[in-house]
């Protein structure tokens, strides 16, 4: 009733290809993209839009990546974390050496480094998958995540060891460093967010989408009709890492503001993407947002929700639940709607599309 | 490079205690991956577990032995709840989604584990199982090399048990049956073999493995959560040993132990140390482009 393709005929193939083919899917991206930009800065307070809507916006980013490399090429990656880690790191040096460039030039370039370093560990996927791959991004998690500490090249010999976030400001307001204020933070992540999942429903909806698809669903025969596997996998490592790379630099840049920022980098945190991926759906980029929101405000619902409802929950115990939720939840996604919270939305605008009747 | 054979005594020798107890782990996996296919990333966690659930039972006030039979029973029991909840649901799944169910049951034990006995490290009840401490000094090429006594144990105990565990696989019915079910579920089905039975005792078994590998580890260091990240050495083992390989394992467990620890004394230094963390990856990746199944795999035919 509210949601139906009846009277909108497509004339053109350009049309009937279109990622958001009915008016209604139109007009609710708009919607979303007003409340994002124009809505929450209004309505939310500093609080709210540092802690909850950037880390949202920055997990979102990640789990894109890793989406694009296990959910569309097939390729499972345990080593996130550490390619956001080289796209942080890579972006503090360049800030260092380039004071003068533009600081959202500087984190889109310090994409490239770590697609760069996606590639190198991504090499051992053309001779072998699934597992054994699991194991050689594993390598790279380790491997960069020591390589954050021992080498003091990397964080410009501070004595702390640490990234210090420098300020740098965007048309005289400052975007990085400590008197940034959240809303400016808030507006560049949406801007990154935005364009880049753009990028990424082009290159999936396109021709490189589907050759990873045809990997992923079975690689002999994609190579059969053609498609390069190392090409593709390759690619799909740089764009994934690329991805993550641009989702590190804007969590210390954007995010932490410095600080301990090797040990940000480590496996919890690329395990915790890969469940936002599992639980918002593989081969999915809404999804990628629906996980990400889920994983990342999971911990906060149940520190704050639970008490205000009544049920007293210390900080340690909120913690454990965490856990044991998230488990139990990857087991429950993995055997009821092994297409994630995505495929839940899908249900609802197929109810949607046919309501008040049940078909 | 080798100026004091006595210090290279010694770390060869704490790369083979190190290894033989990396190949514990390794041989969880390869008991459940055999049996199953089921690539099971929780067995470290599952050491953790076990190790908890024994020295939490003691500190609660049962006697050592006691303990070891009751944490026994849980173990089973998690078999039993996993084979129940996660496997049965999931048969006939690709191995990946499996995998990934493994990690589920991973998380649900952190926190499990964490909210039942705390997060804290805790002592290994060391003596109260009558497990030697102390250490052996003796004298090899002209200097001092000291044998931790728990070292020596925990090689014989892992010995007898990679021992029981072939001569189980080998000779006993219910091993023949493991090894049908690993070749081909389908097939193991058709003759009668109960694969949600052989499931149980497959887990159950990694349990007794984890349980006893816990001990050995907590013995050493103190019983804590950090060891779940000294399980994750466990995975470049298999790649060395390949998953489906017992002998594999053990073999892999080794070249891991005493390649990192030789790393670690004679490399580290040079470029800043602490290279025990990432070593045994490389040593498996530089392996698996040689030989992707892995020393003892068996080689994967792919047909469309």
């Amino acid at each position: 009733m509210f949601y139906r393709e009846a009277g909108q005929y497509k004339s053109t193939y350009a049309a009937d290809m279109a990622v958001f083919p009915l008016r209604q899917d139109r007009i609710g991206i708009a919607v979303i993209l007003a409340i994002a930009f124009i809505g929450i800065p209004m309505i939310g307070n500093d609080f709210f839009i540092a802690t909850v809507m950037i880390p949202f916006l920055v997990f979102s980013l990640a789990a894109i990546g890793l989406n694009i490399l296990t959910g569309y090429t097939g390729l499972i990656s345990l080593g996130t974390a550490a390619f956001m880690g080289v796209g942080a790191y890579a972006c503090y040096k360049l800030t260092t050496l380039f004071p003068g460039v533009n600081i959202i030039v500087l984190i889109l370039v310090s994409g490239l480094f770590s697609a760069a370093i996606g590639v190198l560990f991504g090499l051992p996927s053309l001779r072998i998958k699934g597992f054994y791959l699991a194991v050689a991004t594993l390598a790279a998690q380790f491997f960069l995540q020591w390589a954050f500490v021992r080498v003091p090249w990397l964080f410009n010999y501070n004595a702390s060891g640490a990234i210090e976030v420098p300020l740098r400001s965007l048309f005289g307001i400052p975007v990085t460093g400590a008197s940034a204020s959240a809303e400016t933070r808030y507006f560049v992540c949406l801007g990154l967010v935005v364009v880049l999942t753009w990028f990424a429903s082009n290159l999936v909806h396109g021709r490189l989408g589907r050759s990873w698809m045809a990997v992923r669903d079975m690689d002999i025969a994609a190579e059969l009709m053609g498609i390069k596997l190392l090409n593709a996998k390759l690619l799909a490592f740089a764009v994934s890492s690329f991805y993550a790379g641009v989702a590190g630099a804007m969590m210390i840049f954007l995010w932490y503001g410095g600080g301990e920022a090797a040990d940000v980098f480590n496996i919890r945190l690329s395990f915790n993407i890969l469940f936002m991926v599992i639980i918002g759906g593989l081969g999915s980029l809404i999804g990628s947002f629906f996980g990400a929101a889920f994983i990342a405000s999971l911990p906060t619902i149940l520190k704050f929700g639970l008490p205000a409802l009544g049920v007293p929950l210390s900080g340690a115990a909120a913690e454990h639940v965490t856990f044991m939720l998230v488990g139990a939840l990857i087991i429950i996604f993995l055997i009821v709607e092994p297409h994630g919270l995505a495929r839940l939305w899908q249900i609802t605008k197929q109810k949607l599309r046919t309501w008040p009747f049940p078909y | 490079m080798v100026s004091a054979p006595d210090l290279l005594v010694q770390t060869v020798w704490e790369g083979l205690v190190s290894g033989v107890l990396y190949a514990l782990i390794a041989l969880g996996f390869v008991l459940i991956f055999k049996a199953s296919g089921v690539f099971n990333f929780a067995q470290g966690i599952m050491v953790v577990f076990a190790a908890l659930t024994l020295v939490g039972l003691h500190e609660k006030g049962v006697p050592a032995f006691l303990a070891v039979i009751l944490t026994l029973g849980v173990m089973f029991l998690l078999a039993f709840t996993i084979e129940r909840v996660v496997l049965r649901p999931l048969v006939n799944q690709p191995d990946i989604i499996l995998f990934m169910a493994t990690f589920g049951i991973t998380y649900f034990l952190i926190g499990f584990g964490e909210a039942v006995f705390g997060g804290n490290p805790k002592q290994m009840i060391t003596s109260e199982l009558y497990l030697p401490k102390g250490a052996i000094d003796a004298k090899i090429l002209g200097g001092f090399v000291s044998f931790q006594k728990i070292d020596i144990a925990a090689a014989i105990i892992a010995s007898i048990m990679i021992a029981a565990l072939a001569v189980f696989f080998q000779y006993t019915r219910i091993g023949r049956a493991l090894r049908a079910v690993a070749d081909s579920h389908k097939a193991a089905l058709s003759v009668g073999i109960s694969l949600n039975q052989i499931w149980v005792i497959v887990w159950f078994t990694a349990g007794i493995v984890a349980l006893i590998t816990g001990i050995m580890w907590g013995a050493r260091s103190d019983v804590s959560f950090a060891l779940e990240i000294v399980a994750l050495k466990a995975l470049p083992v298999l790649i060395l040993g390949g998953f489906t390989s017992i002998p594999g394992a053990i073999v892999g467990g080794l070249i891991i132990g005493i390649g990192e620890k030789l790393g670690e004394f004679y490399w580290g230094p040079l470029i800043g140390g602490g290279i025990e963390s990432w070593l045994a990856y490389f040593i498996a990746l530089g392996f698996l482009l040689f030989r992707p199944q892995g020393l003892f795999g068996d080689k994967i035919i792919e047909r469309i």
